[in-house]
């Protein structure tokens, strides 16, 4: 179904796109809390687009389930390592973005 | 027209050695260890774009994941005591530099006296695939036609562990490391799951990718997030059930290949009509042990009580 296959390279050149985008937040962001913002935000977002156009591609509705697994665990476990490492960032008193930006125009 | 994909390849194999690279130029421990990590991911894509699945699950759960925990524990063990000291060229790193370089010339050897394009061992593997028991190749070269190789691997786990329990010792009094509601929550949520998973790469591996080692990589991820919490504290009285834990796998797959070497076959070659069911055991009892013993060696010493002096000494 050429229609399936179309709206599934959608979904998934989407998905890579919100990967890219949290990728530069990442690279770009000035500290750890701005950084797991991007990253969990686009990251969340890209993997249910790409999983979608999998599961559009699958040819089967065992392969389904387990995109939908995938997805499922991964965004479970993602937004878990995320929160632990805002939650050590700070209690080790990790400075916010006004700070930071201090400190650099200091050095 | 070129393939788009080779394009994708390329980037990938230049990813892949710049972030080797990268993990030996790094001199901070902390980023070496997220630079091997992400090498271990890339690699396993790589095992993916070399259509090899099996391989690629065992480097990503074993490699990357088991792996990457062990090295962060070791560090977080090593903590006051620094690993980051300026490369310095002194015996030791000469004499590992050239036994590296002399395991890359053996290598580039080996691939050079390969024949090219001549025919693998598909055929063969392909042709005995009826009679090895399980319906997937790789499970077939693993569990029977190479099964000696494979028992050697978890004679490798065992012998770690023996290792480790010979050196560090000592039961955790600290308090349980405080990690929040989200992560109680997620425990709760992903233990069940991943023993599903566990079980689920164990049993598969006989028709599909999967098997003993993968499924043994995720069952100990279970015993990481029990030890993590402490939900589970390994006690001097628990000895005695890891002990039979990590030398099932061995002793058990050792036994079945001696027991069928009777009446004119050989060591490891299982009667045709018991294949399954035997490779299927061995595999279960194999994965007990990997996961007993990957989780043991996260926790990282012998849990048995250490009087002051010795503690000292």
């Amino acid at each position: 179904m050429i229609i399936f296959e179309l709206v599934a390279a959608l979904a998934i050149m989407a998905g890579a796109g919100f990967f890219i985008a949290g990728t530069v937040g990442l690279v770009r962001f000035p500290d750890t809390f701005c950084r797991l913002h991007a990253l969990t935000k686009a990251d969340g977002l890209g993997l249910a687009l790409i999983c979608l156009g999998a599961a559009l591609l699958a040819g089967s509705a065992g392969e389904i389930a387990r995109l939908v697994l995938i997805w499922l665990l991964v965004a479970l476990s993602a937004a878990t390592c995320a929160h632990l490492v805002a939650r050590h960032a700070r209690a080790d008193g990790q400075a916010h973005r006004e700070d930071t930006s201090q400190r650099e125009t200091r050095r | 027209m070129i393939d788009v994909l080779i394009i994708f390849d390329l980037v990938l194999a230049l990813a892949i050695i710049a972030i080797a690279a990268g993990v030996l130029v790094l001199r901070d421990a902390f980023a070496m260890i997220v630079c091997f990590v992400v090498f271990g991911l890339l690699s396993a894509l790589a095992w993916v774009r070399l259509a090899a699945p099996d391989v690629a699950l065992a480097e990503a759960a074993i490699g990357t994941g088991v792996t990457g925990a062990l090295l962060l524990k070791t560090l977080a063990h090593l903590r006051g005591r620094t690993l980051s000291a300026p490369l310095r060229m002194d015996g030791p790193v000469l004499a590992n530099a050239s036994l590296c370089a002399l395991a890359t010339l053996a290598g580039i050897g080996a691939l050079l006296a390969t024949p090219i394009g001549g025919p693998g061992l598909e055929g063969l593997v392909a042709q005995n695939l009826l009679a090895s028991g399980v319906e997937h190749p790789v499970t077939a070269v693993l569990l029977n036609y190479r099964a000696f190789d494979t028992l050697m691997e978890v004679v490798v786990l065992l012998v770690a562990i023996i290792a480790v329990w010979s050196v560090e010792r000592g039961v955790t009094r600290a308090p349980a490391p405080v990690m929040g509601e989200v992560y109680a929550g997620f425990a709760r949520l992903i233990l069940p799951a991943a023993v599903i998973v566990g079980v689920y790469l164990l049993w598969v591996g006989a028709i599909a990718p999967g098997g003993a080692f993968q499924g043994g990589a995720v069952l100990a991820a279970i015993g990481l997030i029990l030890l993590i919490t402490r939900a589970y504290t390994p006690l001097p009285a628990h000895r005695g059930a890891a002990r039979i834990a990590f030398v099932i796998g061995t002793a058990l797959f050792a036994a079945v290949a001696l027991f069928v070497a009777q009446g004119g076959r050989a060591t490891f070659e299982y009667p045709a009509a018991y294949a399954k069911s035997l490779i299927l055991i061995i595999e279960a009892v194999v994965t007990i042990s990997i996961a007993a013993t990957l989780a043991a060696l996260f926790h990282g010493r012998e849990p048995v009580a250490v009087t002051v002096r010795e503690a000292r000494a």
